[in-house]
């Protein structure tokens, strides 16, 4: 059954704060969501409150502000800082986003930060992507085909096979998406969830690829696909935007499509 | 111990190839039962007040012990099927998931059989 006690040393509990600089006029609370595997101590919320006239727009340039001038511990990914990477996705005020592209401002209240749900975690705010990205691996994200390429040219496709891909190559892979979704979190080691499903969907609508059949069959599956019951968080928390559970609901067609 | 990959986990058993039979029967079924519960209630409306003998003459009319019986059949699959759907999401246990899934059936075995009997007893008279 579900599990509704936590596992032992599970429970979040306070942890230190660290005041503003004195003189500050425009403080924000940062509570960030503080675990080291290596002490055996319970998950802690720190406090950091952040001078905004001194700091950055978005709530990544917070985020490196308190690893570089308050708490060095502080352990989070980031890399592209402007929402290219999909490094920095994290749990930001109740909403799985990318921390690049989240305005500080957006936010009422303190800024209240967890890594992405119901994952396991390394430390801080860095989830164990381990099972997504093997996930990933399982429904083979590239183009496989059985006729040589011509001779001397690329493999065409043309404007408007190109245009179904429209809304699928854009996924960066953060799992923003795959990490909201209450199926995957009920059923996780078995769906394949809503990016790794995105995926499966950019390479079933791509034009060159001649296994379609092959990829519609590995899906057709009670658990791998059809735990998909149309949610939609992962639509509503995409921080680039994009639908997952149209994708999905594509695959879902192609299968019925393919049976009359 | 799991020294198993995660590669190899996550590929697992492999796919069922089904589940798209489930899905497109709930679909239908939903659908389906839009027009049927309207002509139901409906019904329900027309004959509530009347006495028994007025009831059994309703009912004894083919279009309405057919419409009735679809009505309540649907309604049962469509019941099944959402209840297994509820099962696989929550129910973990490889055992107690199994049993629950033989047992929904059973019931649904059930009622499916007693409300038909009902209806055609209504309907045929008896």
């Amino acid at each position: 059954m579900v599990e509704f006690a936590l596992p032992a040393n599970s429970v979040v509990q306070t942890g230190k704060t660290f005041p503003a600089p004195s003189g500050a006029t425009r403080v924000k609370a940062f509570k960030l969501y503080r675990y080291n595997p290596d002490t055996g101590d319970n998950p802690r919320l720190d406090t950091f409150m952040i001078d905004l006239d001194d700091c950055g727009p978005m709530v990544l340039d917070a985020l490196l502000k308190i690893k570089n001038e308050i708490d060095s511990t502080v352990t989070f990914r980031r890399s592209c800082r402007e929402g290219i990477c999909g490094s920095c996705a994290m749990n930001i005020d109740g909403t799985n986003t990318l921390a690049c592209l989240k305005p500080i401002e957006d936010i009422q209240g303190d800024v209240k930060i967890y890594p992405l749900p119901h994952m396991p975690v390394v430390k801080d705010l860095v989830p164990d992507l381990t099972q997504p990205y093997a996930q990933l691996a399982s429904i083979k994200p590239w183009l496989e085909t059985h006729s040589s390429p011509p001779p001397d040219a690329e493999r065409l496709q043309s404007v408007e096979e190109r245009d179904k891909l429209d809304g699928l190559w854009e996924c960066i892979l953060c799992f923003c998406c795959q990490t909201s979704c209450p199926s995957y979190w009920w059923n996780g080691d078995r769906y394949l969830g809503p990016a790794v499903l995105l995926q499966a969907a950019r390479w079933i609508n791509d034009s060159r690829d001649e296994t379609t059949g092959e990829r519609l069959d590995a899906l057709e599956d009670p658990f791998k696909l059809y735990r998909c019951h149309t949610i939609m968080n992962c639509t509503s928390t995409c921080p680039k935007g994009l639908n997952p559970a149209k994708a999905i609901a594509g695959i879902k067609d192609k299968i019925t499509e393919r049976r009359y | 111990m799991i020294l198993r990959s995660p590669l190899g986990r996550a590929r697992g058993l492999g796919s069922s190839r089904s589940g798209s039979d489930h899905y497109w029967a709930q679909r239908l079924t939903a659908v389906a039962l839009v027009p049927l519960v309207v002509w139901f209630v409906a019904s329900l409306i027309v004959v509530t007040g009347s006495d028994l003998a007025a009831v059994k003459a309703w009912a004894s009319k083919p279009y309405n012990s057919a419409l009735l019986l679809l009505t309540l059949l649907t309604g049962i699959w469509h019941g099944l099927l959402g209840f297994q759907v509820v099962i696989e999401d929550y129910v973990h246990g490889a055992l107690t998931k199994h049993l629950s899934l033989i047992f929904i059936r059973l019931v649904a075995a059930f009622l499916a059989i007693s409300v038909s009997l009902s209806t055609l007893k209504l309907a045929l008279g008896g």
